[in-house]
């Protein structure tokens, strides 16, 4: 298993906001790249909020010096020789691309800087 | 349609009759898509249809009857779910920001069907990224179950399960995170099985939660199941998650005999919220079971009651982290901010591109992962996940070590389309004796197991050891030839 140590002094979500607000709500949406309406935003703030009650309960379970699962796997050596290999050719890697430039070879954004 | 059963033999008796020259693949082939015209206007069990190249590859099939004789599913068609990467074909995942996606490969297990002689019809309806109970999370509408038109099929592989059940296909595989083959396999009256983590390919499945995610097989048999199964299992170089376990020979296996099987049946799961009926058919089977010559055995899993939670904080918090690649560059939908810059076209390319359910996991996902919050939630979860694979372990092993684990696959029947859309997590409820299979990557199967008296299907789950798929199959081969569960047809076929 891929383990990682405990935390020594894990927090508790009962130190924490039970209810978000809209401004809480536009946080996380702008870590997640998302952009929200009005209407998904009152949801949402119900919605996170109502589904982190619910897993309350699981802040009462004791796992003193229980190591968290990541993955159920066996650590396995998946290593292999550093070798190259055929690949997804950069026409095939383009083609679906919403706006590319395949005469050069890119994925065309919009400006990044002003 | 009078002998719906006779007319729609197994995948194996149709692989059968190819091989004899009885029938030929194109045949069977026009056989399938000519129900999937006539039924799927009412069950959208069906995302994309590939008519042409279906009968294209059952022409070559018939044409080299001598290279296919001993491919195990020569001529045998099958229908793939939407999230399962197939070249040259559209791959939505039911979702509107992969809408006019064409994988430019295949999965790995769209590689070992071809080898084996399938033909693949289509690719079918389900929750949009695998993310649902219901199939109402389509952005494209939602599958309907085949025993009752306004009940859902189950999710979120609603659309393999009903594509199998009405006969449309034999075969059908879909993908299951907490569920999302056994229930709606429960649903619609078919089997389902999730094989163990790490035994089959992920390559090339639209990831969601990627320590979770398994492909596996529908089908109307057991036996089915197990042939697909052999074909889709083993190590794969461009998966380092699959396991270098030897895959037994899963149809050898199917033995008939329960005699020394030790059947665990986790009673205090069983107390609240499963529907009577429910109950009722699950009752029946263990005593089925155990006149067959199977010994029943009380088992404990304490922390079980913890898995739904547990489940969705990790699911949530993988999926929040694999679906940031659909961000409007790579592929898919890409929304107008008329000269925004970058960071808006992410960030309304997804709010257009994705639905409800999605942006609601995406949400909960980024925040559980998010600084102060990590340890308290995502790390928390992991530890209970650590405590509820225990429980299994403890179950498996020692001198009262049971083989398989007996409950519920899903607390109720099929429910009204409509009825939990509203409420989140009502609808993650349904998910309460399937979740824990993935938490700790064992394989587990759902087999018809009765009726409500509405004539809804009733699913019995088995769990099994990791990597014993071989004992898992075996214990509902035998249950399966002892009832007549599997063999009716629903009331669609008969209109």
């Amino acid at each position: 298993m891929f383990v990682r140590e405990p935390p020594e002094a894990p927090m508790l979500a009962s130190d924490m906001p039970a209810l978000f607000t809209r401004e809480d709500v536009a946080k996380i949406a702008a870590l997640a790249n998302l952009e929200l309406d009005s209407a998904e935003m009152d949801l949402f703030a119900r919605q996170l909020g109502e589904f982190l009650s619910y897993a309350e309960a699981v802040q009462q379970v004791d796992t003193a010096g229980i190591v968290p699962t990541a993955s159920v796997l066996a650590r396995q050596d998946a290593d292999r020789p550093d070798e190259v290999r055929p690949c997804l050719d950069r026409d095939a890697a383009l083609a679906n691309a919403p706006d590319a430039s395949l005469d050069a070879g890119f994925f065309r954004v919009p400006r990044v800087i002003g | 349609m009078t002998d719906a059963l006779a007319a729609n033999p197994s995948a194996r008796a149709t692989r059968d009759a190819i091989r004899s020259r009885q029938r030929s693949a194109v045949e069977v082939c026009r056989e399938a898509l000519d129900r999937i015209a006539a039924l799927d206007p009412q069950l959208h069990a069906f995302n994309t249809v590939v008519a042409e190249r279906a009968l294209a590859r059952a022409e070559a099939i018939d044409r080299d009857p001598e290279r296919f004789h001993d491919a195990p599913l020569a001529g045998v068609p099958i229908a793939l779910k939407d999230n399962i990467s197939t070249q040259g074909v559209r791959t939505t995942a039911s979702s509107r920001i992969l809408e006019t996606y064409v994988p430019p490969y295949d999965a790995t297990v769209v590689n070992r069907l071809d080898a084996a002689g399938a033909v693949i019809v289509g690719k079918t309806n389900c929750d949009e990224f695998a993310m649902g109970s219901s199939n109402e999370n389509s952005a494209f509408g939602p599958a309907k179950n085949p025993w009752a038109l306004d009940r859902t099929p189950g999710g979120s592989s609603g659309g393999s399960a009903a594509a199998v059940a009405a006969r449309m296909v034999p075969l059908a595989l879909g993908s299951d995170t907490g569920g999302s083959i056994r229930q709606p396999a429960a649903l619609c009256g078919v089997v389902g099985l999730k094989p163990t983590y790490g035994r089959v390919s992920r390559y090339g499945l639209l990831a969601f939660g990627s320590s979770l995610d398994q492909i596996g097989p529908f089908a109307r048999t057991v036996e089915d199941a197990a042939l697909v199964l052999q074909l889709i299992a083993g190590a794969d170089p461009n998966d380092a998650t699959t396991a270098p376990e030897p895959v037994a020979d899963f149809t050898t296996a199917l033995s008939g005999d329960l005699r020394h099987a030790r059947i665990g049946v986790p009673r205090t799961m069983l107390d609240q919220g499963v529907d009577a009926e429910v109950l009722r058919a699950l009752m029946a089977a263990l005593d089925t079971l155990q006149a067959r010559g199977a010994t029943l055995v009380d088992v404990e899993l304490p922390h079980a009651r913890h898995a739904i939670p547990v489940y969705y904080l990790v699911a949530m918090a993988e999926a929040s982290s694999n679906l940031a690649r659909y961000d409007g560059v790579k592929y898919g939908f890409r929304a107008d901010t008329k000269g925004q810059g970058l960071r808006a076209m992410y960030a309304r390319t997804r709010e257009q591109g994705f639905g409800a359910e999605v942006k609601r996991r995406i949400m909960l996902g980024t925040y559980v992962l998010s600084a102060g919050y990590y340890d308290a939630y995502y790390l928390k979860a992991q530890q209970v996940r650590t405590l509820i694979l225990r429980d299994y372990e403890q179950a498996f092993s020692g001198s009262d070590a049971v083989d398989v684990i007996a409950m519920p696959t899903s607390p109720t029947p099929a429910f009204r389309i409509g009825e939990r859309v509203e409420d989140p997590l009502q609808m993650y409820l349904a998910d309460v004796f399937t979740v824990s299979a993935n938490l700790a990557g064992l394989p587990a199967v759902s087999v018809p197991c009765g009726f409500t008296a509405d004539r809804l299907p009733v699913g019995l789950q088995l769990t099994g050891r990791r990597f014993d798929e071989a004992t898992l199959l075996r214990v509902a081969h035998a249950y399966e030839r002892d009832t007549e569960w599997s063999k009716q047809p629903p009331p669609i076929l008969s209109r």
